[in-house]
C-alpha cells in the first residue's frame, strides 16, 4: 500500500464510519466511562483525559458527567473540551501523520481528547441512594474515573416531576426530565430571555402552566400580545395553541383593554377594563416620559399639576385647558416652565387621552375587581388586544396597574406585620426593559418590586428580548434565568453576568437552537441546564400537562365560585369548566374534557 | 531441540554475556537470524532480539584481503578458498527482553546473565507467537542505547507479525504499544511505526 492510497483510501478501517442517521443523541451513551481525572482544579475545572473509544466528537460542551471520587460523587458539566498532544512537535511534524496504523496508534497515546469538567453539585457516594446534593466545594482526586451522567444521575439532581418540581423538557443530549423547584424559583423575580422569534412566549406560557397548576402563587399577566388568554401562537408550527383560559377556565379570568379581542376567542372577557383620568398619577407620567417623549421638566409638571387640583382631578382638569394661552397662564401659576407644560399636554392629549379605554371618567375600577380575582384564588390575564403594539397604552396600563396592585399588598403585608400569608403575586410584563432601564427603574413599580424581593408577597416574571437595556441592579436581582437564543453580545453580558461559569455558559447559549432550546440557571435548578423544552400544542402535550395532580390549596383561600378542584386531574377539569360558558361547548370533542 | 521436538534451530553460542545483552557466535558462517529476530539462549531460557550481527576475521589481528580480482563472481572466491570459511566467523548480539520463570515468560531482565557457551536457539514462528502475545518487551528495546534501535524494533514487529494469522491486528496492537512508550516522542515513533507499516 504506498503512502497515497492509505492517506486516500483506509481511513476508514481506523475511524468508524458515521452511521447513517445517528444523531447525537445516540451516540453518547449515558453512564459510559469517558476517561479518568489527571489534573486540575476547582475554579479552573477538573481535566479528563479520555479514555480509549471516547471520542471528542461526542461530547459537546455543557454535558453532564459524573466523576466517582473516592468518597463521593461530583456532578459536574463539561467546560471545555481539547485536543491533547504529549509531544509539542505532533502539531508540526513534516508531512503530518497520515498513515492509518500510525494515527490509530498516536490516538490516545501521545494525541489525546481531553475534556475539563466544572465539577459543580456532590452526590451521595453511591448512584441512586438517597442523600444530600451540595454544592461541589473540592474536586475529585486523581485517576478518579468520568462517565457521561446517566439519566438517572440527572434525574437524581433535578428531582421527580411532582410537588413544587414542575418539568420543563429534556437537557439537549439525554432524556431525563429537567425539573424547575418552583417554590424556590417563586421566592425570586425571575426572566425569560431570547432574542425575538425564538420562543420566549411559548416558554412563558408553560412556565404559567406550571406555576398556576402548583397553586404557589398567583399571577398578573400583562399579555401584551395576545399570547396567555384563551390561545397563543406557535409560529414554528404554524398553528395555534390553546393557552391559560382554554386549559383552566375556572381558574383563569380574562381582563380586556378592547372590548373587541384579538383573534376568535369564544369567551367574553370577565371584565373590561377602563382607565379613569382619575386613576392616572404624577407617577404614572414620570414612567412614561421616555416612551412619550417628554422631558423630565414636562413630566415632573404633572406634580405640580396634581399639587394645583389634586391627585384624583389633575388629568380631567389639565386637559380641559384648551389654547395656548390656558396653558401659559396656568404654567405661570404653578410656576412651570410653559412650553414644558404645552408638550405634556399635547403628549397627554394626543396619546394618552385618545386610547378609547382612557375615559374621564371610568365606569369601573379595574384594580379593586383583579384583587378581588386574585383572592378568589384566580389568576388574571390582561388582553391588550388590538392595543398590545402602542407601547404608551401597555406602559401607561401596567405601571398604573401595578404600582396600584403592589400598594395593595404593601399595604396588607404591614397591616398585619407580614404574618397572615396572603397569596404571593407574579406579575409578568413582556418588553420588560422599557419598564426596568437604568433611566425609569428607580422610579418604576415595576423596579421597586424587583428590588425588594418578595418581601411584599409580589415578584416578577419578565420577558424581554433586550436584557443589555434592563437595570443591572434589577438583572442582578433575578433569580431564575431562562435564556434562549441571543445573538447580541452586549445581551449575553447582561444575562450572564454574575453566573459562576459564565464562560461555559456562553458557549452553551450560543449552540442553542433558535427554537424550542433554552438555557435555565439560577436558583430553580441546581446547575444549569440547556433545555429540549417539552413539546406544547399537541393534544398529547396538553394531556401531559393536565395530568400534574394540582396539589391541594394550601396557602391560598378557596375560590367562592365553582366547586374545589377533585381528586382526578380529568374529573377536576370537568367540573371546572361547568362553571364557565366556554366549556360546555369544547366538553364533547376535547380530549382534556372527554 | 525444540520444545515441540522440530528439528533443532541452534545456531550459535554465547561468547560474551551481561546483564541486559549478550554476543553469540554463529555456529555457520553468515548462519544469524534476521536483524530483530527472536533468540532464546539457555535453560531456563533467556530471550533476546538480534540487534547486530556482524562477520569478521577470528584473528582481531589478521585483516581479511580482497581475493577477489581475477574471480568472475562472488561465489568463486569461496570456492576457491575454501579456507575462509574457517578464518571469518558470524556473531550476533542480542538484547535480552525477558526469561523463563517457573515456566512462564517473563518480560523483564533474567537475575543472572546466560553463561557463556549456553547455546543460542533460533526461535519459531509459535515460540514468537507466544512470546509476543505481552509486549511489554518493546520497553526493554525502546530504552536500550545501541545504534540504529529503532530499525530493530521495527525489524521485530515485522517479522513477528509476518508469522502471525493476524498480523494485521498485531501490528497495530505493536504500535499502540509503542506509542504508549514513546508518547513524549513522536518523531522517533513515526519513524518506527512507518517501518512497521
Amino acid at each position: 500500500m504506498t503512502q497515497n492510497e492509505r492517506a486516500n483510501g483506509d481511513v476508514s478501517s481506523v475511524r468508524p464510519e458515521p452511521v447513517e442517521g445517528s444523531d447525537e443523541r445516540k451516540e453518547a451513551t449515558p453512564g459510559a466511562l469517558l476517561g479518568a481525572v489527571v489534573g486540575g482544579s476547582l475554579t479552573d475545572g477538573v481535566e479528563v483525559r479520555l479514555a480509549e473509544g471516547a471520542s471528542v466528537e461526542d461530547i459537546p460542551v455543557g454535558s453532564y458527567v459524573v466523576i466517582q471520587g473516592e468518597r463521593r460523587r461530583f456532578f459536574g458539566m463539561v467546560s471545555e473540551v481539547r485536543l491533547a498532544s504529549t509531544d509539542a512537535r505532533l502539531r508540526s511534524a513534516p508531512g503530518g501523520f497520515s498513515d492509518p496504523l500510525v494515527t490509530q496508534a498516536l490516538s490516545g497515546t501521545a494525541a489525546y481528547g481531553a475534556i475539563t469538567v466544572r465539577p459543580r453539585l456532590t452526590l451521595p457516594a453511591v448512584a441512586g441512594s438517597d442523600g444530600d446534593i451540595a454544592p461541589a466545594r473540592t474536586v475529585p482526586a486523581h485517576f478518579s474515573r468520568a462517565t457521561r451522567a446517566s439519566d438517572a444521575d440527572v434525574a437524581q439532581v433535578f428531582g421527580a416531576e411532582g410537588g413544587s418540581n414542575f418539568a420543563v423538557g429534556t437537557p439537549l443530549d439525554m432524556d431525563a426530565v429537567v425539573c424547575l423547584d418552583l417554590k424556590t424559583m417563586l421566592q425570586r423575580s425571575n426572566g425569560v430571555f431570547g432574542k425575538s422569534g425564538t420562543g420566549k412566549s411559548f416558554l412563558t406560557r408553560l412556565l404559567l402552566i406550571g406555576v398556576l397548576q402548583s397553586r404557589l402563587s398567583s399571577l398578573l399577566i400583562f399579555d401584551m400580545h395576545n399570547e396567555y388568554g384563551w390561545e397563543g401562537g406557535d409560529v414554528e408550527r404554524g398553528r395555534r395553541v390553546k393557552s391559560l383560559k382554554q386549559l383552566f377556565p375556572s381558574e383563569v379570568s380574562v381582563f380586556a383593554l378592547d372590548a373587541r379581542r384579538a383573534g376568535n376567542a369564544p369567551v367574553q372577557p370577565d371584565f373590561n377594563v377602563e382607565i379613569g383620568y382619575d386613576e392616572i398619577t404624577p407617577e404614572d407620567i414620570m414612567a412614561l416620559r421616555e416612551t412619550l417623549g417628554v422631558s423630565d421638566v414636562a413630566a415632573e409638571a404633572a406634580y405640580a399639576l396634581g399639587r394645583r387640583f389634586g391627585e384624583g382631578r389633575w388629568m380631567r382638569e389639565f386637559l380641559r385647558l384648551e389654547g395656548s394661552d390656558e396653558i401659559g397662564e396656568l404654567a405661570n401659576e404653578i410656576n412651570v416652565n410653559g412650553s414644558a407644560l404645552a408638550t405634556l399636554h399635547r403628549r397627554l392629549t394626543n396619546r394618552v387621552a385618545r386610547l378609547p379605554f382612557v375615559k374621564e371618567s371610568a365606569a369601573t375600577d379595574a384594580v379593586p375587581s383583579i384583587m378581588d380575582h386574585l383572592d378568589r384564588g384566580k389568576h388574571v390575564v390582561l388582553e391588550f388586544g388590538r392595543y398590545g403594539d402602542d407601547v404608551v397604552a401597555y406602559m401607561l396600563v401596567a405601571n398604573l396597574l401595578t404600582r396600584r396592585i403592589h400598594d395593595r399588598y404593601r399595604e396588607r403585608q404591614s397591616a398585619d406585620g407580614g404574618e397572615r400569608a396572603t397569596t404571593p403575586l407574579t406579575i409578568v410584563i413582556e418588553e420588560a426593559h422599557r419598564f426596568l432601564s437604568p433611566a425609569v427603574a428607580s422610579q418604576s413599580p415595576f423596579g421597586i418590586i424587583a428590588r425588594e424581593m418578595r418581601k411584599n408577597n409580589v415578584t416578577l416574571l419578565v420577558v424581554d428580548q433586550r436584557p443589555s437595556a434592563i437595570d443591572p441592579e434589577v438583572l442582578s436581582q433575578v433569580g431564575t434565568k431562562v435564556c434562549c437564543l441571543l445573538d447580541d453580545e452586549r445581551d449575553v453580558d447582561a444575562v450572564m453576568a454574575g453566573a459562576s461559569g459564565s464562560r461555559e455558559l456562553r458557549t452553551v447559549l450560543a449552540g442553542l437552537r433558535s427554537r424550542q432550546q433554552a438555557l435555565f440557571f439560577g436558583e430553580a435548578v441546581p446547575i444549569p441546564v440547556a433545555v429540549q423544552v417539552r413539546d406544547y400544542g399537541s393534544d398529547a402535550s396538553y394531556n401531559a400537562l393536565m395530568g400534574r395532580r394540582p396539589r391541594p390549596a394550601a396557602v391560598r383561600p378557596e375560590p367562592v365560585e365553582g366547586p374545589r378542584p377533585a381528586k382526578t386531574p380529568v374529573r377536576a377539569e370537568g367540573n371546572r369548566g361547568a362553571d364557565t360558558p366556554a366549556a360546555t361547548d369544547d366538553e364533547d370533542d376535547d380530549p382534556l374534557f372527554g | 531441540m525444540t520444545l515441540d521436538g522440530a528439528p533443532d534451530n541452534r545456531i550459535g553460542e554465547v561468547v560474551e554475556a551481561g546483564s541486559t545483552g549478550f554476543t553469540a557466535e554463529c555456529y555457520a558462517l553468515y548462519g544469524a537470524p534476521p536483524l530483530g529476530s527472536l533468540v532464546r539462549v539457555g535453560d531456563p531460557a533467556i530471550y533476546g532480539v538480534v540487534y547486530s550481527v556482524t562477520t569478521a576475521a577470528l584473528d582481531p589481528g589478521r585483516r581479511v584481503a580482497a581475493r577477489g580480482a581475477d574471480e568472475p563472481d562472488e561465489a568463486s572466491v569461496y570456492r576457491n578458498n575454501p579456507q575462509i570459511a574457517r578464518l571469518l566467523a558470524t556473531h550476533l548480539q542480542a538484547l535480552v527482553v525477558g526469561h523463563d520463570r517457573l515456566g512462564t515468560v517473563v518480560q523483564r531482565l533474567p537475575a543472572a546473565p546466560p553463561r557463556i557457551h549456553a547455546f543460542v536457539y533460533c526461535c519459531d514462528a509459535g515460540e514468537v507467537a507466544a512470546f509476543t502475545e505481552q509486549l511489554d518487551y518493546l520497553r526493554l528495546l525502546t530504552t536500550a542505547s545501541v545504534p540504529a534501535i529503532d530499525e530493530v524494533i521495527a525489524a521485530n514487529v515485522r517479522l513477528a507479525a509476518e508469522g502471525r494469522p493476524d498480523a494485521g491486528a498485531f501490528r497495530q496492537r505493536a504500535a499502540n504499544a509503542l506509542a504508549t512508550e514513546l508518547a513524549s516522542d513522536v518523531t522517533r515513533l513515526n519513524a518506527i511505526l512507518r517501518g512497521i507499516a
